[in-house]
């Protein structure tokens, strides 16, 4: 039956190529665990990405209830996690994903340093990956606030306050990113819009990129 | 000089300007909108009556709570949006308010909180330091004073308006 479905999809569509093209390869001997242990250093940025994909599914769940407004949006956290059957489970995947994330990123980029596979003509996948980097530590910052209690606003307070060092251009971004004279109402609605669309659309874009690019140039050899 | 331009050159441009010019029609509306808070210049503050007869303050820092209206976005809380002020007479005896928002990274500090500090305004932030006449003490991380709040005096109280810039 699912095999007579896949058959009549495939038939129109021609979709069996471009799953064989994206899980059809050899695993080399030195990327993979099951023949030298140590090449379980290798799998920090498969892991990276399974986070995120926990990251992705549990933050869509939990924008089923959280309202990114300053009246309710503690209530509606405290709502969520205490008073719905698993909330606080799903609420605890985004919250210690989002380090875990953040961890497993900073593993796969040791590892990627300490074999030199930054090196040409690898140095353009480098870059992407700091961009990466970038938009995670910015998931990170934005999603902080959403809360909405005292660890969050003084940690944004901080956080914005350290953007306004920026030369020339500080006082701008801190204004930019606060949406207003105070940390507040309009600071809230726009860390969120940053962190449930635009970062997750920037971070999708570039992890597609940072892909592609591994399938064109291959993984890097043995040292 | 007086290259042609080719037929295929003359398309390509005109296209990429159209495209262009489509492009940027539905960014400008969009970034516009999103940069507005930077464009907006903020409200003017007033000054506030904040209960205090001028007899009562002393030499001691005593924190004084004061309410202001503000609106941030479409948000105006009812009932205003309390600031402090630590308020004292000076060794010639002037007011004196100073901000309570630290000069590092905008945490809030407080008079004598840390025992291990007496006399000095302490931030729990990052352990910053202040004297009691608000300046930083060297060694901590802030790198500034704490600000002072304009005052005023009306028929013996106290007024306070805006941190002076
Ligand atoms: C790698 C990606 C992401 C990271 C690192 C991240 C990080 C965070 C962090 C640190 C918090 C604060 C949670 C807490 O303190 O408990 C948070 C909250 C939140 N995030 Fe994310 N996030 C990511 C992706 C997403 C996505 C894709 C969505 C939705 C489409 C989302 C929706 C939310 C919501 C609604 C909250 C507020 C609820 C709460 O505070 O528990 N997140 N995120
Ligand atoms: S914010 Fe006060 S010491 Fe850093």
């Amino acid at each position: 039956m699912l095999k007579a479905m896949y058959e009549w999809i495939d038939e129109r569509l021609d979709i069996n190529p471009i799953w064989r093209d994206v899980a059809d390869h050899e695993v080399p001997e030195h990327v993979n665990p099951a023949h030298h242990f140590s090449a379980f250093i290798y799998c920090f940025g498969g892991l990276t990405f399974f986070v995120v994909v926990i990251q992705i599914l549990s933050g869509m769940f939990l924008a089923m209830y959280f309202v990114p407004d300053i009246v309710n949006a503690n209530a509606s956290v405290a709502y969520l996690q205490n008073e719905l059957a698993m909330g606080a489970i799903v609420r605890g995947m985004h919250h210690w994903g989002a380090s875990v994330a953040i961890v497993m990123l900073f593993l796969h980029t040791l590892r990627v340093f300490f074999t030199g596979s930054y090196k040409h003509p690898r140095e353009f996948n480098w870059v992407v990956g700091i961009s990466i980097f970038f938009v995670m530590l910015g998931l990170g910052f934005t999603g902080y606030l959403l809360p909405w209690d005292n660890k969050a606003y003084f940690a944004t307070k901080v956080g914005l306050e350290i953007a306004s060092s920026v030369p020339f251009l500080g006082a701008y971004i801190k204004t930019f990113l606060q949406g207003g004279d105070i940390v507040g109402a309009q600071t809230l609605a726009r860390f969120f819009a940053l962190h449930v669309f635009f970062l997750p659309a920037a971070l999708l874009g570039l992890l597609g990129a940072h892909f592609v690019l591994i399938r064109r140039q291959g993984i890097s050899g043995p040292l | 000089m007086g290259k042609k331009v080719s037929r295929r050159q003359f398309l390509t441009y005109t296209l990429g300007s159209t495209a262009g010019f489509l492009a940027s029609g539905m960014l400008f509306p969009m970034v516009r909108f999103a940069v507005d808070p930077v464009l907006k210049k903020g409200g003017s503050a007033k000054y506030v009556d904040v209960n205090l007869p001028i007899s009562q303050i002393t030499q001691e820092p005593k924190a004084v709570q004061f309410v202001i209206h503000r609106k941030d976005g479409w948000y105006e809380p009812e009932n205003g949006e309390s600031l402090t002020a630590w308020v004292m007479k000076d060794e010639s005896g002037n007011v004196r308010a100073l901000s309570p928002v630290c000069k590092h990274l905008g945490c809030t500090v407080n008079w004598n909180s840390n025992p291990q500090y007496k006399n000095q305004f302490f931030c729990p932030c990052h352990f910053g330091r202040y004297e009691k006449d608000g300046t930083n003490v060297p060694g901590t991380p802030p790198t500034k004073p704490l600000d002072k709040y304009k005052t005023k005096i009306a028929n013996g109280r106290l007024l306070i308006g805006p941190v002076e810039s």
